[in-house]
């Protein structure tokens, strides 16, 4: 762990690499903006102050740090391997987005930017920037695509409710990667006042990284948690997440890197199946290397780089790219990922309602289905990781939808 | 030499500035937008600004990503819009092609067989708005290696410090985008604008050529006038956009090309 020159933690480079992933990709308008950011994040991430103040809103607002969870009769009904979930579903807001979100808010502060400009897919990263903005009085203009606003009617009105201006983005197809293309054009246009607030370890440097650094609580707990319940030193034997863009993978993944015993799968979401139709958002098993967004990284693209639209039965896991620290993960080996269908986290979603009361995000059902393959191949004493990075509540007009429940009836 | 600088030479010595335009390749189709390019110089185009289409186009407003997809929604690749810069190349062997468009395309097909191609095609120079001085070694170094120009993108936020960085291996010109934002939302103000161009100027022998919110022959004969020369986009491509026929979209030009040449 200490040897520097072997550790998987050490990225990106200088000019935000991490192998041939990342980099900078952005029109000359907005690279002196990402210099900017990545000078006052490198001087945040030193100074205690920031810190200290980063601690407390998390202890105190977000209700960090988040349990984890031994699903014990999930864990009986697989018969293999034990599984522990981290509940980041429990913080406020409802999933991990919060975690980056305050870092970035704390961030736009020090650098007295009072516009807060997002973009969002399913809604969580809109209400978590939304819910942070009106903590702190400043601004709030949140992308979302327009088929995204029309599916995801609770979250948009909870933004509206804390004060955001939700602006539906009618340019391409209306979904999450041009949510994120109409909130780059607004920060090109509003360069003085504004600060973009990513939601995940995507875009240009210094964004991958220090989204993964605000997300790594997560990890950072898990490595505290678990010797709590197995004895000193224990480490997990897998962790597992579901990825769209992949931050909250990135977060439980990041702190572990440097272990060699730790096992790290990535769950992709694969819709119909990944196939040549591309009905799926699966960027690392179905896509191949590109520039979109900033960075350098695996895209769902045609034969003449266009880039294509994903599909997936989640909104937080249908976006065509995927963070490039991933794609350098799975090129070199370190991390492996897998694709999961619709189907089979529908059917996910339902075993963790029913086994452990727990009403599962779209997201991590992903995950969670690809725990229910593996465990029951693996013996008792394998432990596994998995974050629950999101509650269920957002989908369960879709899961009815998918069920073919219709909840205008009472019964 | 490339074209580029053969025509900006050409200029100097007449004592002209120069008009640029742009349109998107294959906007409204193939044929129609091969029409409209081939009929460009005659309008009074100095630099012909050829759009290579792409799905996220970050950094234009409505006006031109509507250009792209409805060229897209007609098929076209980037192939294509090499072929249409071949076919114009059989009548026009002086007007300078400039490229403009975003990184993946090329990216995907590969460098090295890009630039090959782009070179057999005509083409003299690319822009690719999401390639920033810091990525040169990905396309900025190889294509003036082989003989293409680099022209790069200086902004209001491209301040002195950075300034040397931008101009560092730019070739053939410097195109100074004259309002912070997408091309077509902002209108540009000579007055603002002219301050600006002097200090690029006082920093570099390459032609400085202003756009974005260009959209009248007064305001192309103002920005022309402070710069060495204007170039309009999305006011012509609206107009394209609008369904009108080749000929009024190069009556149309032509107005805008006439407002730079009497700067």
């Amino acid at each position: 762990m200490d040897d520097l020159f072997n550790s998987f933690m050490n990225g990106p480079d200088e000019n935000g690499r991490f192998g041939d992933f990342g980099g900078r990709f952005v029109s000359e308008t907005l690279m002196p903006l990402i210099l900017d950011l990545e000078e006052e994040y490198e001087r945040a991430k030193v100074d205690p102050e920031f810190h200290a103040e980063m601690d407390d809103l998390w202890k105190h607002y977000v209700g960090r740090p988040s349990p984890l969870y031994y699903a014990e009769r999930m864990t009986e009904a697989l018969g293999g391997a034990k599984i522990y979930l981290k509940r980041d579903e429990l913080n406020h807001t409802g999933a991990h987005k919060i975690n980056n979100v305050l870092g970035q808010i704390l961030l736009a502060r020090r650098m007295g930017k009072t516009r807060i400009i997002a973009e969002t897919g399913a809604g969580q990263h809109g209400v978590a920037t939304a819910t942070v903005c009106a903590r702190f009085g400043l601004e709030c203009i949140v992308y979302m695509g327009a088929h995204d606003v029309e599916r995801q009617a609770p979250n948009v009105f909870r933004m509206k409710l804390l004060g955001a201006k939700v602006v539906p983005v009618t340019s391409g197809r209306g979904t999450l990667k041009d949510a994120m293309n109409d909130a780059l054009r607004d920060w090109v246009t509003n360069v003085r006042d504004t600060f973009y607030c990513i939601g995940t370890v995507a875009g240009p440097h210094p964004y991958p990284a220090m989204v993964r650094d605000f997300q790594a609580i997560i990890g950072k707990e898990v490595r505290e948690q678990l010797p709590e319940h197995e004895g000193e030193g224990r480490l997990p034997d897998t962790i597992i997440a579901a990825i769209g863009g992949g931050s909250n993978a990135m977060g439980l993944f990041f702190p572990f890197l440097d272990d060699d015993s730790v096992n790290i799968v990535g769950v992709e979401a694969g819709g119909k199946g990944v196939n040549e139709k591309m009905e799926h958002c699966a960027s690392l098993t179905g896509g191949r290397p590109g520039v979109l967004h900033g960075n350098r990284t695996y895209l769902l693209q045609d034969d003449d780089g266009q880039i294509l639209e994903g599909f997936s039965i989640s909104a937080g896991l249908d976006y065509p790219g995927i963070g490039p620290e991933h794609s350098w993960l799975h090129d070199i080996g370190r991390a492996q990922y897998v694709s999961i269908t619709d189907t089979e986290a529908l059917e996910a979603f339902q075993f963790c309602c029913t086994q452990e009361g727990i009403i599962p995000a779209l997201e991590p059902s992903h995950a969670l289905a690809h725990v229910m393959k593996m465990a029951p191949t693996l013996p008792k004493d394998h432990i596994i990781v998995m974050n629950m990075c999101g509650r269920g509540d957002k989908d369960i007009f879709t899961v009815a939808k998918a069920l073919g429940v219709d909840m205008s009836e009472s019964d | 030499m490339t074209r580029i600088d053969a025509k900006f030479a050409a200029l100097k010595a007449e004592g002209k500035k120069a008009f640029v335009s742009y349109v998107m390749a294959g906007d409204p189709n193939y044929e129609q937008s091969l029409e409209i390019v081939k009929g460009l110089p005659a309008a009074g185009v100095d630099v012909i600004e050829l759009g290579l289409p792409f799905t996220d186009p970050m950094a234009d407003g409505e006006t031109i990503q509507l250009a792209g997809q409805r060229a897209l929604e007609g098929g076209m690749t980037l192939q294509k819009t090499l072929d249409l810069a071949t076919e114009f190349r059989k009548e026009d062997d002086t007007t300078p092609i400039v490229l403009m468009g975003y990184y993946n395309p090329i990216y995907s097909r590969g460098v090295d067989t890009f630039l090959a191609d782009a070179k057999a095609a005509g083409i003299d120079g690319l822009i690719v708005v999401d390639l920033p001085p810091e990525e040169d070694s990905e396309l900025c170094i190889p294509a003036q290696a082989a003989g293409l120009n680099f022209i790069r993108l200086a902004t209001p936020t491209t301040d002195d410090k950075r300034l040397p960085k931008v101009l560092q291996n730019t070739s053939g010109f410097v195109y100074y985008v004259s309002v912070t934002g997408v091309t077509g939302a902002a209108e540009a103000e000579a007055g603002d604008v002219g301050p600006e161009v002097a200090r690029i100027k006082a920093s570099t022998d390459l032609p400085v050529i202003v756009g974005f919110g260009i959209n009248t022959p007064e305001k192309s004969e103002a920005i022309a006038s402070i710069a060495d020369g204007a170039v309009v986009g999305s006011a012509i491509v609206k107009k394209i956009g609008e369904g009108e026929s080749t000929a009024d979209v190069l009556a149309f030009v032509k107005t805008l090309a006439d407002g730079a040449h009497r700067a």
